[in-house]
């Protein structure tokens, strides 16, 4: 059960390796999280990031889930919420694509599409199905600011959040006095540490062309976190001209605000908190003038 | 029996959830409704008074017992009443204080059930000299897991587990209690100032044997050589013949003011900090050094706050939290500890209570323990509370000191084996009586009941 200030007991992370939600986890597991159940494709950095949340006191499980796969959803996701009450659901799965590629290969376009929003809604509703015969607790859903305005630069996957976030706001009113609180979360650029220190170190101006690549001599030394973090999210949600933005944003603050939002019961939160601000005078811009903005 | 969906939170109105709510007119639809719970369990809920999730039940059944509000037998010449679990503190005071009786304990707000009183094993501001709700009861017919009523009486384990058992030894259908002899609705309040904890904590030693009735308004606010500063309330029932010749016509008319008295009008959560201290200077510099035999109606000196139902609502969105915790005698200076740091963090409260206790009750999770209790209102929405409040449950579990469920909302549940030791004893009665869980409630998931 969720504590008076919202803090769960126990959490599903639907892409249980997310940066972002790995740095959720961590805060709530200092918090009142004992469970936790990690779903994602299988891999090492799944187990890794399992392995890290467990020494930090936490019962872990992995669970094999594919956002592409709708038809298991049911299956997958049903059978957690049988075991026992989840408090708090992130959705956190999501893939950037590359903007230029997809445009040339409208099948990788979907594939975006497919994963951000179809995927989304399908994990969306299972879940909100399950907590509501549960009768209480969160679905966070990891939306973007990109899908607050379509631009130039990124509408493919910002579209596609866009939808998820017009799904997301819908899903709550209906869960409107269902004891289930949904909570939209619209970061700006997400960029852990490591990425920014190394995004400061590059000259000014010359953005890095390929996401950077793994780090080098002594990966196995770092620690899993630090592994996810150097596949550097940055490079694949973030669009240039963002990146020099002051509205850029970390793993840590997202899950602060999201803890936040928790205890509030907020609908919709921003990370960073002035983008609220930003967003709802660009959403005005007239096209002519929005296309020539230079973000 | 009326059926809804709604959306159930205590009185701090934190942690919502949603469930089936009944509403049984007689035992049997009350028996029917435990029967026939689902998987997700039932809990009985009285006026929802118990701040946090102790009366709700996510996903599951709630039992409204508020119908179930008949006074089945009153004995004018002992005192003796038999009443359904349903029926109010308030509704007995209007009935039986014109025959010369008074409950024996009542909370600061007498729009709680019996059901409920007996569920958290209530105290009262009479806790030193006549213990809590319970030990009033002289039998109580119990609806158990299986939906059959058993007959209940003090000094069994089944009693012990109920009696602030928090609903969840099974649904309590009708209580009979054993009432207080008064022969007026006013109370005689002597009042005096203590200018600081140990002050305080000397004054109520030295003389709440001499009362019946004692409790510190604490000024949380106040700091440096001031901490702890309070106001000492203490009162007897007036006799008849000490009645001034108006009171003397009606002596025993229970007549509760349409509003609050003046204190609690100015709903604490709705003061910063800097109104809440200016608030608490006033209070205090309001209140006399020294005064006796003031005559009081009796809601007033109880129940200053009933006129004004919504006042909880003053907190927000986010709801408030009460935090209620009582460490024993010779623990003093971890007391002391606490106070210095609620002050030093200038949290907006001002509505704190500081009570000695004494002899505790057998109820296996019922709060008082001999000693010192304070308890405080906070907005859940203030920064860092979480953590504070956590650090403050170290303090008192180190002191061994325990946190009251029926206000809690947000302890850590490692600590309750602590606080509660005889907690092992009330989760293998629970097993051996209800092996399926057809009690269970918010709290006794979060904390593992
Ligand atoms: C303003 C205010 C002042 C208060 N002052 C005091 C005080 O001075 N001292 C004190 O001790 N408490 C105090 N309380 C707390 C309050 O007295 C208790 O929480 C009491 O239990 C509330 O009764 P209720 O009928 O509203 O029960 P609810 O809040 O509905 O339920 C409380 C608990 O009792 C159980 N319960 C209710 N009915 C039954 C039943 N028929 N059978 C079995 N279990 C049942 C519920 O399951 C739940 O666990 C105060 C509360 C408020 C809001
Ligand atoms: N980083 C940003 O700048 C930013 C900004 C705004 C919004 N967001 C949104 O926030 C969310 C999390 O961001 P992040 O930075 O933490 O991302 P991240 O570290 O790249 O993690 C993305 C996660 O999605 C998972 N995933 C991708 N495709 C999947 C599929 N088909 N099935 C199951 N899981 C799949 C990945 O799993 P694998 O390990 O298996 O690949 C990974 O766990 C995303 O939805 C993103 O759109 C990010």
């Amino acid at each position: 059960m969720k504590d008076a200030f919202g803090a769960p007991q126990s959490l599903l992370v639907l892409g249980g390796t997310s940066e972002i939600a790995l740095a959720t986890a961590r805060r709530l597991i200092a918090l009142r999280t004992r469970t936790v159940r990690l779903a994602g494709r299988p891999s090492p950095a799944l187990d890794a990031a399992a392995a890290d949340l467990r020494a930090r006191g936490a019962d872990v499980r992995t669970v094999g889930f594919d956002a592409l796969d709708a038809a298991s959803h049911e299956a997958v996701l049903g059978a957690v919420f049988a075991e026992d009450d989840i408090d708090m659901v992130l959705l956190a799965f999501g893939i950037a694509g590359d903007q230029g590629r997809d445009e040339e290969e409208p099948l990788a376009a979907v594939r975006v599409a497919q994963t951000n929003y179809t995927g989304a809604v399908s994990a969306g509703l299972v879940c909100a199905g399950a907590l509501q015969a549960q009768g209480h607790g969160s679905l966070v859903v990891l939306s973007s600011v990109a899908g607050e305005r379509a631009r130039r630069a990124d509408f493919i996957y910002g579209s596609s959040k866009a939808g998820l976030d017009a799904f997301t706001q819908g899903l709550g009113d209906a869960l409107h006095g269902t004891g289930v609180h949904v909570m939209v979360v619209r970061p700006g650029v997400v960029r852990s540490a490591t990425a920014q220190a190394t995004a400061t170190g590059t000259a000014s101006g010359t953005v890095p062309a390929a996401p950077p690549t793994a780090p080098r001599g002594g990966a196995a030394l770092l620690a899993p976190e630090r592994i996810v973090a150097a596949r550097s999210a940055s490079a694949r949600f973030a669009s240039a001209p963002l990146e020099a933005s002051p509205l850029t944003t970390t793993p840590e603050a997202v899950a602060e605000a999201i803890v936040t939002g928790l205890r509030r019961r907020s609908e919709t939160v921003w990370v960073p908190g002035s983008l609220r601000a930003v967003m709802s005078a660009l959403r005005h811009v007239p096209r002519p003038l929005f296309r020539r903005l230079p973000i | 029996m009326s059926v809804d969906t709604v959306s159930l939170t205590g009185w701090g109105r934190t942690a919502p959830t949603t469930a089936l709510r009944f509403r049984p007119r007689t035992y049997e639809e009350a028996a029917a409704t435990v029967r026939g719970c689902g998987p997700r369990g039932s809990i009985a809920r009285g006026l929802g008074r118990a701040h946090g999730d102790a009366a709700q039940n996510a996903g599951g059944s709630v039992l409204d017992m508020t119908a179930l509000n008949r006074i089945r037998t009153i004995d004018a010449g002992s005192g003796r009443v038999v009443c359904d679990a349903g029926v109010s503190l308030h509704r007995l005071m209007e009935v039986l204080l014109p025959l010369g009786w008074f409950v024996p304990v009542t909370p600061t707000t007498r729009y709680v059930t019996v059901g409920g009183a007996i569920g958290a094993d209530i105290h009262g501001r009479n806790q030193h000299l006549a213990g809590s709700f319970s030990r009033h009861v002289q039998e109580l017919e119990l609806l158990t897991a299986g939906g059959e009523i058993r007959t209940v009486r003090p000094g069994t384990a089944l009693f012990d587990a109920t009696a602030g058992g928090l609903g969840l030894t099974g649904v309590i259908l009708s209580a009979t209690l054993r009432c207080h002899r008064v022969t007026s609705a006013w109370m005689s309040v002597d009042t005096e100032r203590a200018v600081d904890l140990d002050d305080l904590l000397d004054r109520l030693t030295a003389g709440d044997h001499r009362y019946r009735y004692s409790s510190a308004w604490i000024d949380l606010r106040a700091r440096g050589r001031a901490t702890g500063r309070s106001v000492l309330t203490r009162a007897e029932h007036v006799p008849r013949y000490a009645l001034p010749a108006r009171a003397r016509r009606t002596p025993l008319s229970f007549r509760p003011g349409p509003l609050p008295s003046a204190p609690a009008l100015v709903p604490e959560a709705l003061l910063g900090g800097a109104p809440a201290t200016l608030f608490n200077e006033l209070r205090y510099r309001g209140a006399p050094t020294y005064r006796i035999g003031e005559l009081q109606r009796l809601a007033a000196f109880f129940h200053p706050r009933d006129g004004l139902p919504q006042w909880h609502r003053a907190a927000g969105r986010a709801g408030s939290v009460r935090y209620q915790f009582a460490v024993g005698h010779g623990q003093e200076e971890a007391l002391r500890r606490i106070v210095h740091r609620i002050s030093r963090r200038r949290c907006p409260t001002s509505d704190a209570v500081l009570k000695r206790f004494g002899a505790g009750d057998p109820g296996w999770l019922s709060f008082p323990v001999p000693g010192w209790a304070l308890a405080l209102d906070l907005p859940a929405a203030l920064p860092g509370l979480a953590r504070f409040l956590d650090s403050l449950d170290e303090e008192v579990a180190g002191a061994g000191g325990r946190v009251c469920l029926a206000k809690d909302s947000r302890l850590r549940p490692e600590l309750l084996a602590a606080m509660y030791p005889r907690l092992s004893d009330f989760r293998s009665l629970r097993a051996e009586l209800d092996p399926g869980g057809a009690f269970r409630s918010d709290l006794s998931r979060r904390l593992s009941l």
